[in-house]
């Protein structure tokens, strides 16, 4: 069917000749079109999505990052304390007194976190226990907390205790509005010491993966090497586990009862070594696509007249080659930036005592329970994923069309050495990958590594296991479709009005940079903003909190960049001209949507399904805080297991993922090509 | 188009349908319960009371108490079976817990109930501090095994000791807590700084350093007991060290969530946790229950755990953990490069 669209125009057109023979009335001309129903209906659709953008992003965002504003102190002014020495209650002190006179604390011992507690006695000069004087002690005013031991009296009436009683007595903090938080994460170097070393992961995981990636993808589109669709395939395949599974896997191979340890030497795996092999791993099918499709759209005639002008291969590579490339490559070193430095999962199973950002945010949430803190790091790590984010679109805006209609597509001619060279590196990357996740598979089977090395299925008895079992792995499909299903509509719908909508550049630039800003936010600031937003009992939209509908949300939230710019790509091909078409037929937008650009765009939008689907059964760091009793997930079993130190177990859950993602790609394949073949004849010449 | 809408409200359909109200008849309890014991604790729970369903959430103590913390204002939780003491401590402080005394409360170690009446929660069992021991990996390293929290000290064990990160972990804050009662505030600094040195690396987990041991990835691991029973129990080569000084513990608790709309049953399901029951559930797995006289031996526990746990003062360590934490974290954390 190669000219289908055309012939759905044609219908559409007969269908409604009678509606397009109305008068219509007559007008004066005006500069600026007219805006017509249509396009009403698509401002519409752009506010519904960017209000859903708002409300799943901006607001939770919002909610959690002000909590890094939120700052503790004791105020001591709103305590009154009286002593009696044997002669009758003295007079009335207030606490703040108390201290000015003792000048134990100065007023910055006095700021904390909301755990924080000040016990009363340490600001009684001469204070013994044992003495016989009697306390008692009350809140000047309403609003003020202290505790005896554990029980928190906010009352204003006084509490008497003896000496030994009074040292059970502490008071609580309390919560207003300022940059504290900011100044002591500065003013304490074990917690700003992790940007250093997050970035110093980020920028070598970058360089190493970028280059190995760049080789890789040079070989799959300029050499004659065989099996390329062979190779293709397995370097995708990383894209298909969590970030955890490399980590898990380095620790079979490289810790101390790995099967490769001597090759480590002296070096620990546990530590930066860990993060960036991990790192290099999970993110080198996604630096390789990237820069693969760069290198896919060169022009032979580049390379034909420097050849005719007798410039060397190296010197074709540096003045052709990588300028062709150069917008590919940086957009690919800024995808790998920002998934590893917002990644913690890796960091978590292997990176020992090397703190990273996105570490410290579990450390401070999980660990003590301190979200002001968690809220400060999250905003650090905010910056540099923002920066990289920014100069990467800055960049991006720069790129122009390298081809035109006159183009001729490169066509690699065979060369024996160069091909040999480009198999045995493509070979070399296939097997490790495929090493890491066999070592993964192998370690699932083992009954107890490394003392009983019979096989066994023990490992997959997951009901036994922390983190909901069997049930959790069919949440997580369950999840996965879902996700694959509402997050395609919305994106590409989102996606179709943005591209194609008249006028309001406002709206629709408002609604780009929310659609990008996802990319930049790691998940457990996204998992913890729902919290805080979605469980707030004013909110009319908490009744989804709990339920399988919040993690569906989040989850499309988290990805939406990516799927944004893939339905963004297929919709830029198609011309505008279609619409002014439709328009001059006097077609309601929503047939041609249907008939004319679902069917083109159907490639991109299977594409974003799958990463979707993908995604969903991969990711752990914004769902962990999200799952309820019915809705465990697979990944995020197997962090528990991991957690709880089931390492064998985590390898088999994570290995199932692979499985399960490994049936949908080829799903996707085959009813791409499918739907390719029905659909998209129309490409050929 | 159509089927486009047919998918969007078909997916809608789904995402409502499944929410998690608990209604009469159901309780939301969270708990940091092994999760294979969860299913024998629910089994037994309605051989009695066959009317109440439980939905359990359940995650490591960190995380749920992290949850229960944000979800202050608006709880979702009826019940906490199964959570950390110290993090009970804390709920209470914020007045997030229901106070409340079982029926038969009275019957249990004082050491396991809250302080205030009526009490605000009651305790179930005791998770005791232990040193996991590899006897093949230690031979192969050539260390002879220690039988104190001092003898941690000896270079020989330079490299080859994993303990919970205290900012991570609970289990690693119950050690620093009990060194510093144990050995005094000068003491414990100046025995963590020794013991730093020998430390390997620092785990995000409590029991991951003795599944480390039991694994063989490190020769020791300082983590509890019941774990390391585990892990024997499955083959390791692993013996369970109890130090001569004597070893912290934490209990894990029962308590109702302040606010809940279904406080009679969530009464019933702690009045029936206190009960003689209950307290021989728990022992299938924890030496030391709460209600006296219950308490079989479990396999593979070293027999002597019960005499060496110290009079732990959770009040004071739960008061003091900001600072304590803090000054571990200004020493110990972000400084060190890991070492081999």
């Amino acid at each position: 069917m190669p000219f289908g669209f055309l012939r759905a125009m044609v219908e559409m057109s007969s269908a409604t000749t009678l509606e397009a023979g109305k008068a219509q009335p007559e007008k004066l001309p005006k500069i600026r079109p007219k805006l017509g129903r249509d396009d009403w209906v698509m401002r519409a659709f752009i506010l519904v999505i960017g209000l859903y953008l708002v409300i799943t992003l901006a607001l939770p965002l919002y909610a959690m990052l002000s909590k890094s504003f939120n700052t503790y102190a004791f105020d001591l002014s709103r305590y009154e304390l009286q002593m009696d020495k044997g002669t009758g209650w003295g007079k009335t002190l207030s606490v703040q007194t108390l201290n000015e006179i003792s000048g134990k604390y100065q007023a910055k011992d006095l700021k904390t976190s909301s755990d924080g507690r000040l016990s009363v006695v340490s600001m009684i000069e001469g204070f013994s226990f044992r003495s016989k004087t009697q306390y008692r002690l009350r809140n000047a005013q309403a609003g003020g907390a202290f505790l005896i031991g554990s029980e928190r009296k906010i009352d204003t009436d006084w509490h008497e205790f003896t000496s030994n009683e009074f040292r059970r007595v502490v008071l609580k903090p309390v919560q207003s509005t300022g940059f504290d938080n900011f100044v002591q994460y500065f003013s304490n170097p074990s917690l700003f010491n992790s940007i250093f070393n997050s970035l110093f992961i980020a920028i070598v995981t970058t360089f190493i993966t970028i280059t190995l990636a760049f080789t890789f993808a040079y070989a799959l589109a300029r050499s004659r090497m065989r099996f390329k669709g062979l190779f293709k395939t397995i370097a995708m395949a990383p894209i298909l586990v969590p970030s955890l599974l490399p980590g898990i896997a380095l620790v079979y191979l490289f810790g101390n009862q790995g099967i490769l340890k001597d090759l480590m030497g002296d070096q620990s795996i546990y530590g930066p070594i860990g993060i960036i092999a991990g790192s290099v791993f999970f993110t080198f099918p996604h630096a390789m696509i990237i820069i693969q499709t760069s290198l896919s759209i060169s022009d032979a005639r580049l390379y034909e007249a420097s050849d005719v002008l007798g410039a060397s291969k190296p010197k074709t590579f540096f003045t052709v080659t990588l300028p062709g490339a150069r917008y590919g490559l940086i957009s690919a070193g800024f995808v790998v930036f920002n998934l590893v430095i917002t990644d913690f999962g890796l960091p978590k199973v292997i990176g020992g005592q090397f703190n990273v950002l996105a570490v410290d945010i579990y450390k401070q949430v999980i660990g003590q329970q301190n979200f002001e803190m968690g809220a400060v790091v999250s905003v650090v790590l905010l910056i540099p994923a923002l920066l990289a984010f920014s100069v990467d679109r800055l960049v991006q805006k720069k790129q122009v069309a390298l081809l035109s209609t006159r183009s001729v597509p490169y066509e690699p001619k065979p060369n024996r050495r160069f091909d040999t060279i480009m198999f045995s590196y493509a070979a070399l990357v296939g097997a490790m990958i495929v090493g890491t996740l066999a070592i993964c598979q192998y370690a699932a089977l083992i009954k107890f590594w490394p003392y009983d090395l019979s096989l066994s299925l023990t490992n997959y008895d997951f009901d036994l296991m922390d983190g909901g079992g069997w049930g959790s792995f069919s949440n997580s499909i369950k999840l996965g479709f879902l996700v694959a299903i509402i997050g395609t509509v919305v994106v590409f719908l989102g996606a179709y009005m943005v591209e194609k909508a008249q006028g309001f550049s406002i709206g629709r630039g408002i609604f780009q940079f929310l659609a990008m800003l996802p990319m930049a936010i790691p998940g457990m600031v996204l998992g913890l903003a729902y919290i805080f937003f979605f469980n707030n009992p004013a909110n009319p939209f908490n009744f989804i909190y709990g339920t399988l509908g919040i993690m569906v949300i989040c989850t499309v939230t988290h990805f939406y960049t990516v799927s944004h710019l893939t339905a963004l790509t297929a919709l830029k091909q198609m011309d505008k001209e279609f619409e002014s078409v439709s328009a001059s037929l006097k077609q309601p937008v929503y047939k041609l949507f249907s008939r004319v650009t679902v069917p083109v765009c159907l490639p991109a939008i299977l594409d974003i399904s799958i990463y979707l689907f993908v995604n969903a059964m991969t990711t752990v760091s914004a769902l962990i805080f999200l799952y309820s009793p019915d809705t465990t997930l697979a990944s995020v079993a197997m962090l528990n297991m991991d957690d709880a130190g089931d390492i064998a177990p985590a390898a088999a859950m994570g290995m199932m993922i692979f499985y399960v993602n490994s049936l949908a790609r080829l799903l996707h394949h085959f009813a791409s090509k499918g739907l390719y073949a029905k659909t998209q004849a129309w490409r050929k010449r | 188009m159509k089927k486009l809408l047919a998918s969007m409200g078909l997916g809608a359909a789904l995402v409502m349908g499944s929410g998690l109200l608990a209604g009469a008849g159901e309780l939301t309890v969270y708990t940091a319960v092994e999760a294979e014991d969860l299913k024998k604790y629910a089994a037994k729970f309605n051989e009695d009371h066959p009317d109440i369903i439980i939905k359990w959430v359940r995650d490591s103590t960190g995380i749920v108490t992290a949850k229960l913390l944000a979800e202050k204002d608006n709880p979702q939780a009826d019940v906490i079976w199964g959570l950390a003491g110290t993090s009970l401590l804390l709920m209470k402080s914020e007045g997030m817990l229901e106070a409340y005394a079982p029926a038969g409360v009275e019957k249990l170690d004082k050491k396991f109930v809250d302080t205030s009446t009526p009490p605000s929660w009651v305790g179930m069992d005791a998770w005791v501090a232990a040193v996991c021991y590899n006897t093949v990996e230690a031979k192969k390293a050539g260390l002879t095994p220690p039988t104190s929290w001092k003898d941690l000290l000896d270079p020989q064990y330079k490299g080859h000791v994993i303990m919970p990160n205290p900012n991570s972990s609970g289990t690693g804050f119950l050690d620093v807590s009990s060194w510093l009662q144990m050995f005094g505030e000068k003491g414990a600094w100046e025995y963590m700084d020794g013991l730093h040195a020998n430390i390997a690396r620092y785990t995000h987990s409590g029991s991951k350093p003795c599944k480390l041991a039991a694994s063989g990835e490190i020769p020791i691991g300082i983590s509890f007991a019941f774990r390391g029973a585990k892990s024997k129990a499955k083959g390791a080569p692993l013996e369970i060290i109890v130090p001569s000084e004597g070893v912290g513990w934490e209990m894990e608790a029962t308590a109702i969530v302040a606010g809940t709309d279904n406080l009679a049953d969530a009464k019933t399901l702690v009045d029936w946790s206190v009960t003689k029951k209950a307290n021989e559930m728990y022992n299938t797995g924890y030496a030391v229950v709460a209600y006296p006289g219950v308490a079989k031996p479990v396999e593979h526990f070293p027999p002597n755990l019960l005499e060496k746990m110290i009079d732990n003062d959770f009040e004071t360590a739960a008061n003091n953990r900001k600072k304590i934490l803090a000054e571990w974290q200004s020493r110990y954390d972000g400084k060190s490069e890991p070492k081999k």
